[in-house]
């Protein structure tokens, strides 16, 4: 029976009770054989991890930051995966789908061919006459010429005596309280006693007014109500399905996030403008991160008029008016027809961005040189380089992973800031802030050409941030797990 | 030993002086950078016949060569005359600083406020209540508040005013416009919602840190109320990152409330300053530019020198030695 | 945490919360709209998009600095609610070939209650063509007797052909017959100054509200840069009866539409300009809309210059050829009423004794898509085999962007043609339409004056307007020919025929005739509104709660 075990077979052997008091009451001469040294001194009770595996684990733990990732991911896959799935071109224009919600597949039939409108002057009326406006009666009729439908509704009247001219308009709702709707024509000559409206019709009532004036408006109009079905005429349907004739129907394939003004999917748009956003949000902190971390280590590290010199030059980059220099930079650069402007974009964000990175860089340099172990290493013999490439940067790498994440929603918002006021992408590239910027304007009446784009804006950003969170919580080497 | 007055006037004027340099280069960069842009300020819509073209060059100086018109341009700077507009042909640009950037100050300090005030109360509540509802929901609303666009929330904010206005029959708050308190609420809070939400994190994440440190610990085992301890050591301590970051961040609210400015309606510096960089307006742009310059640098300035007073440990005098 | 200290945060915090919110948020009701009783004034509130540079009328350029002057100030005549010229300071005249006399009213005074006199006119008019002065819209006084040489500093600004034969009587001598003359006597470039109040404020004329002397319905009481500016009905007006409105306000000077539209809606101002985009909402709103065709025509505007791909005639007929206006208006430019783009002079545009368009018809071109395709192979033989990508240059608005993608994608989709969107903010836009860096840029024109010379001298080779860079000698001729002849029938078959050179050659593509909705609260009733004179015409409007 041997006294010390070797460590495999678990610890704490000589406080084990029963065995060894029986070994101690009978001594034998192989008890005095000398013990084998066992090599492994101590045992390792778990696998070495070094601090990118602690912190990876500890990332994995946290269900928020897992969950952002997935999203990031979800966002790189729509991406460059999503094009080749939903194959639709994001330029296709198709006009008579301006502003449509988000909508499944469905056909519309071809309408006839309509002759030329032809203007109805009644004669042995005065064109010209003096009598007040506001004193004129309604046209004692309102009828329809042919069939209204969304190609064409035709107006005629009969012509009010003392009138100048008419003005019709259009509502959704039936006229009250003196509101008629949307001016949709002027009528100049009194004996001229009919209208065309083609302006955006859509397949719903609409109740058309018409007054008299002359130089100001009679306040009785007469109101009639029409109701319109779905189509679309023959010149329309032969840019979508070549050769389409009266009769046949088009089919409108659907769209799941809608169309924009000019009848362009969104859904094809968002994910070409997922290219333009995500490629600047990531590459431009990055790049800026990069020269900020040159510049800041050296900076932090050569100490004394370097220092200086390389700090006063950051402040003096962050004091330069960021649009003039915007400009400045797409000039320079050419951003002009044809090219999409991203790189001039890109350059001029790195250039005026990188200083937060060097000053934190430069903060965190100037705290570990001091620290013991680097003071330590130092003592030993080491050489700057030496110190600054595994010593220094991997541990303010942390903290510069942390704060990359944390640029990322900020160069994204810049370039839809820019995108706001005129100065992104050249059209007609699409971005998630271009296209926030155009759908503002609906934001009331349409309001899918918004929330879309901004919604994945905030997706991103959220994802990014909540990432962010994590990485720090996951690389602060305080918390690190004792188990 | 001697007192510290001195080390730290020495340091003060150094960093001006070097303030004033950064200020020189920036305005020469930006001298530069706006006469290699295409494009002149007295250009318009309607072309103009080359007498009268000649008539308007003449008139502002146009027609010297590029390094007279630098030389003259450092002069005025030196005389504290920024020229007048161009596109506001009898406002002189310092009136135009003067009228205006009070009400982009006020603006900035009112959003500052409530950023700051917000953030650190906020992110106070975060901290105590860590885990909790409280917790959670204002992190989400912390969350949005940093990934929305600061002109979705100016459009939806007045839009919502607009409404309440037209549901409750009366102007619960102005829709646009500035003059008094009521006037300054809802522009100050959304051009400070961005500010307040990353204050509130940062807040949080600096009380977190010190709840380990030990000499919170050391006080709780002195037997200190709770109160006290969060009162004088946690919040001071936690207090210092947020102070590091007001710095430019003021610079950067009362300069940057261009999309504010727009949409409530307000007559301060960023709108003039955008629209004088699209009508390629010369001397508004040098005279804001420079006058930013000086303004940024100024704050950075002080920022450093406080924290040197809040922070015993740091010594920005000493760092310089 | 101790509970109790929690409990302590909590209530400071719900206290503070509450305190704010209190003090923030108790409406302290007032009535939107104005005051009910009838002594007190009649006030009417506006919004505009953009503060006037200065209110000098010999500098003037733009159409705010058009509308104020147009409300402070009167010239020899002005315009009646149905856009016809009446008379203003000036109550009679005579106009004969090559000079006019003008006879100034007695009762017409300044506010100060000094008269207007015809002295006041010969100093404005010397003023704005003298080079010091250094005026964009010099230009306009052309056709008076020597004041192109004046602007050259050729000649004094003395040697002006207009003088005061007495107080109340202008003698103007013109350069050569001019048709529109007494158009041009309204327009803002025209208006009296008074030499004593200019002198005694070098540099400060007309920079503040104590600086302006109005002879028109309204004084400037009040002017806050970038933030407001007040009118004051000029009690000295000579016609001050016909004046409804008693002030005009205009608290809010903005860019962006909808705060524009939010004030409106909250009652705060009583007129406003809608957006293409913001229709549906107005219907929605059911705001009083109206509609105005401002006189405005668009067209795209070809690059002649040599080496241009545009400067090809058979590639500018084939995109004429595939171009529906039609589709254009009712679809990308979404305002009603909108007219599809026919020529350079709009149909509003009056000729002899009725419209122009009347008098000397053109038929529209129709789309033909295989005379296009027959074109563009034209075109391709004579550029060497294959067509290069064209620049369209456009500005930075979002309208204009959308509208670019339209032209680009319908030149892709009908011709196969590659169209590059060169997208500049205005400065640059300029400067490259100066320099010739495009192949095709969206433009358009306003009227200055109400005649088709307006338009027709856009695409002479000496109008610096003409971006293109057009050459036609014989289209060079006959405008030179309706600007000298005094026969007014001459003129008008002169430019009846120059148009037609210019359609026949596509110099331009026009693709519209401009319509603004706008609405206006139920208060304000009377609106006039002008496509040559300051616009919108407050002096006929009444308010009545």
């Amino acid at each position: 029976m041997t006294l010390a075990r070797p460590a495999e077979e678990g610890q704490g052997t000589l406080l084990r009770g029963g065995d060894g008091a029986e070994a101690a009451r009978q001594l034998r001469p192989e008890d005095f054989t000398p013990a084998p040294r066992s090599v492994a001194a101590q045992r390792l009770s778990r696998p070495s991890l070094s601090y990118w595996k602690d912190a990876w684990l500890r990332l994995r733990k946290n269900r928020q930051a897992l969950a952002s990732l997935a999203i990031v991911c979800a966002i790189l896959a729509f991406t460059l995966a999503g094009p080749l799935l939903w194959r639709v071109d994001p330029s296709a224009q198709v006009l008579t789908r301006i502003s449509e919600g988000p909508s499944l597949t469905r056909t519309v039939p071809v309408l006839p061919e309509l002759d030329p409108f032809e203007e109805l002057v009644v004669p042995g009326i005065d064109p010209s006459p003096t009598a007040d406006g506001a004193s004129l009666p309604p046209p004692a009729s309102l009828q329809w010429i042919g069939e209204p439908s969304v190609q064409s509704v035709r107006l005629r009247w009969a012509p009010v005596a003392g009138a100048a001219g008419y003005l019709v308009y259009r509502a959704r709702e039936k006229p009250a309280g003196g509101y008629l709707g949307l001016p949709v024509g002027t009528v100049d000559g009194g004996n001229v006693a009919s209208f065309e409206d083609t302006f955006d019709l859509e397949p719903r009532s609409y109740w058309y007014s018409v007054v008299a004036r002359n130089v100001t408006e009679s306040p009785k109009p007469i109101t009639r109500e029409v109701k319109l079905s779905p189509g679309i005429s023959v010149a329309d349907a032969q840019t979508l399905k070549a050769g389409a004739r009266p009769g046949d129907t088009i089919r409108y394939p659907a769209r799941p996030f809608g169309t924009d003004a000019l009848g362009r999917d969104l859904l094809a748009r968002l994910m070409a403008g997922a290219r333009v956003s995500l490629f600047i949000g990531f590459c431009a902190p990055l790049l800026a991160m990069l020269i900020g971390v040159l510049i800041g280590g050296a900076s932090g590290f050569a100490g004394g008029k370097v220092d200086q010199w390389l700090m006063r030059f950051t402040d003096f980059v962050l004091a330069l008016p960021f649009l003039l220099f915007m400009i400045l930079f797409k000039v320079a650069l050419g951003a002009g027809p044809g090219k999409s402007g991203i790189a001039a974009m890109l350059i001029a964000l790195v250039a005026l961005s990188w200083t937060g990175a060097a000053r934190l860089t430069r903060g965190q340099v100037l705290q570990l040189r001091e620290s013991e172990f680097v003071q330590a290493s130092r003592l030993l013999g080491a050489r700057p380089f030496y110190l600054l490439l595994r010593h220094l940067l991997p541990n303010t790498l942390g903290v510069i992973l942390v704060s990359f994440t944390f640029a990322i929603p900020g160069a994204i918002f810049t370039e839809a800031f820019l995108s706001f006021i005129g100065m992104g992408v050249e059209p007609p590239t699409p971005s998630w802030g271009s296209m926030c910027n155009d759908g503002i304007q609906t934001f009331l009446t349409h309001p899918h050409e918004l929330l879309f784009p901004a919604a994945f804006i905030s997706a991103t950003v959220l994802a990014f941030n909540l990432l962010g969170d994590g990485l720090r919580d996951a690389l602060d080497p305080r918390m690190r797990s004792l188990e | 030993m001697r007192s510290g007055a001195t080390p730290m006037l020495r340091y003060t004027l150094k960093r001006l002086g070097a303030g004033l340099l950064t200020v020189y280069v920036i305005a020469t960069a930006t001298f530069a950078a706006m006469h290699v842009v295409p494009g002149d300020p007295i250009s318009g819509a309607k072309a103009m016949r080359p007498e009268i073209r000649a008539n308007l060059e003449k008139k502002y100086g146009l027609d010297k060569p590029i390094l007279v018109q630098y030389g003259v341009f450092l002069g005025n700077v030196l005389r504290g005359d920024f020229g007048i507009s161009f596109t506001q042909q009898n406002r002189s640009v310092n009136d135009i600083i003067r009228a205006h950037f009070p009400v982009s100050a006020t603006l900035g300090v009112l959003a500052i406020l409530v950023a700051g005030a917000g953030g650190v109360l906020l992110g106070s509540l975060t901290a105590l209540f860590r885990g909790k509802l409280a917790d959670r929901t204002v992190m989400f609303l912390v969350i949005l508040g940093i990934s929305v666009p600061s002109f979705v929330f100016a459009a939806l904010g007045q839009f919502i005013v607009t409404k309440a206005n037209a549901r409750v029959g009366a102007t619960i708050l102005p829709v646009a416009g500035w003059g008094t308190l009521r006037h300054m609420l809802l522009p100050a809070l959304v051009l400070g919602l961005g500010t307040m939400a990353f204050l509130t994190r940062l807040m949080r994440s600096s009380l977190l840190e010190i709840v380990h440190q030990d000499y919170i610990r050391t006080a709780k085992a002195k037997g200190l109320p709770p109160a006290r301890i969060f009162l004088s050591h946690q919040l001071r301590n936690a207090v210092l990152p947020v102070v590091t970051f007001l710095g430019p961040a003021i610079a950067a609210v009362t300069t940057g409330g261009f999309v504010v400015e727009t949409v409530f309606v307000i007559p301060g510096l960023g709108r003039y300053f955008v629209q004088a960089v699209q009508q390629l307006d010369y001397t508004v742009i040098m005279g804001l530019t420079v006058f930013y310059g000086a303004f940024l640098v100024l704050m950075v300035i002080l920022v450093d020198i406080v924290y040197g007073f809040i922070d015993p440990r740091i010594s920005v005098a000493q760092a310089e030695a | 945490m101790r509970a109790g200290a929690t409990m302590a945060w909590k209530r400071a915090g719900w206290a503070l919360a509450v305190c704010a919110a209190v003090c923030a948020l108790v409406p302290i009701p007032f009535a939107a709209s104005g005051p009910s009783s009838p002594t007190a004034p009649r006030v009417l509130r506006l919004v505009i998009t953009q503060e006037p540079p200065q209110l000098d009328s010999t500098r003037a350029t733009d159409t705010v600095s058009g509308f104020l002057l147009g409300h402070l100030m009167e010239g020899l005549t002005r315009y009646g609610q149905n856009g016809q010229i009446v008379p203003g300071i000036a109550g009679r005249w005579e106009i004969r070939d090559r000079s006019a006399t003008f006879h100034l009213r007695r009762n017409a005074t300044w506010a100060d209650g000094k008269p207007v006199t015809a002295h006041d006119f010969v100093f404005a008019w010397r003023t704005l063509v003298d080079p010091r002065t250094a005026s964009e819209y010099a230009f306009i006084m052309y056709p008076v007797k020597n004041a192109a040489a004046i602007n050259a500093g050729k000649l004094p600004p003395s040697a002006l052909g207009a003088s005061a034969f007495d107080d109340h009587t202008l003698e103007v001598a013109l350069e050569r017959p001019c048709g529109y003359f007494l158009g041009l006597t309204a327009f803002p470039s025209f208006m009296p100054v008074r030499e004593d109040f200019y002198v005694a404020r070098p540099n400060r004329f007309a920079a503040d509200a104590g600086d302006l002397l109005s002879d028109g319905p309204y004084v400037l009481a009040r002017w806050e840069h970038g933030a407001e500016m007040t009118l004051e009905k000029n009690p000295r007006y000579w016609d001050a009866g016909r004046i409804q409105i008693d002030r005009i306000e205009i608290p809010y000077i903005t860019t962006d539409s909808n705060a524009r539209y939010n004030l409106f809606v909250d009652g705060k101002v009583d007129t406003l300009g809608l957006d293409k985009e913001q229709l549906d909402r107005a219907q929605a709103d059911q705001l009083r809309m109206k509609a105005f065709a401002d006189g405005s025509v668009f067209y795209l505007d070809f690059n002649h210059r040599r080496g241009r791909a545009t400067a090809s005639f058979h590639l500018r007929k084939a995109i004429q050829l595939v171009f529906n206006p039609a589709e254009y208006v009712s679809r990308v430019v979404g305002i009603p009423g909108t007219r599809p783009g026919i020529s350079l002079i709009p149909q509003w545009v009056p000729g002899l004794k009725d419209r122009f368009r009347k008098e000397y018809p053109l038929r529209p071109v129709r789309q033909d898509a295989a005379e296009a395709a027959r074109q563009l192979a034209l075109a391709r033989k004579e550029l060497g085999g294959r067509i290069p990508p064209l620049v369209f240059l456009t500005d930075d608005g979002a309208a204009a962007a959308r509208h670019a993608e339209y032209f680009q994608q319908l030149l892709k989709a009908r011709l196969g043609l590659d169209v590059r969107i060169d997208k500049q903010i205005f400065k640059q836009r300029l400067a490259k339409m100066r320099d010739g860096d495009f192949d095709i840029v969206a433009a358009g024109w306003g009227p200055d004056f109400a005649d088709p010379m307006t338009f027709a001298e856009l695409l002479t080779s000496w109008n610096e307007n003409n971006r293109g860079m057009y050459r036609n000698a014989r289209y060079d001729e006959l405008i030179r020919l309706a600007q000298s002849a005094a026969e007014p029938r001459t003129r008008m078959d002169a430019m009846a025929a120059a148009e037609r050179i210019a359609l026949d050659e596509v110099a331009i593509l026009p693709t519209y005739e401009r319509v603004i909705i706008y609405a206006h609260q139920p208060r304000v009733a009377g609106i006039v509104r002008h496509v040559v004179g300051p616009d919108p015409d407050f002096t006929f409007a009444t308010i009545h709660e």
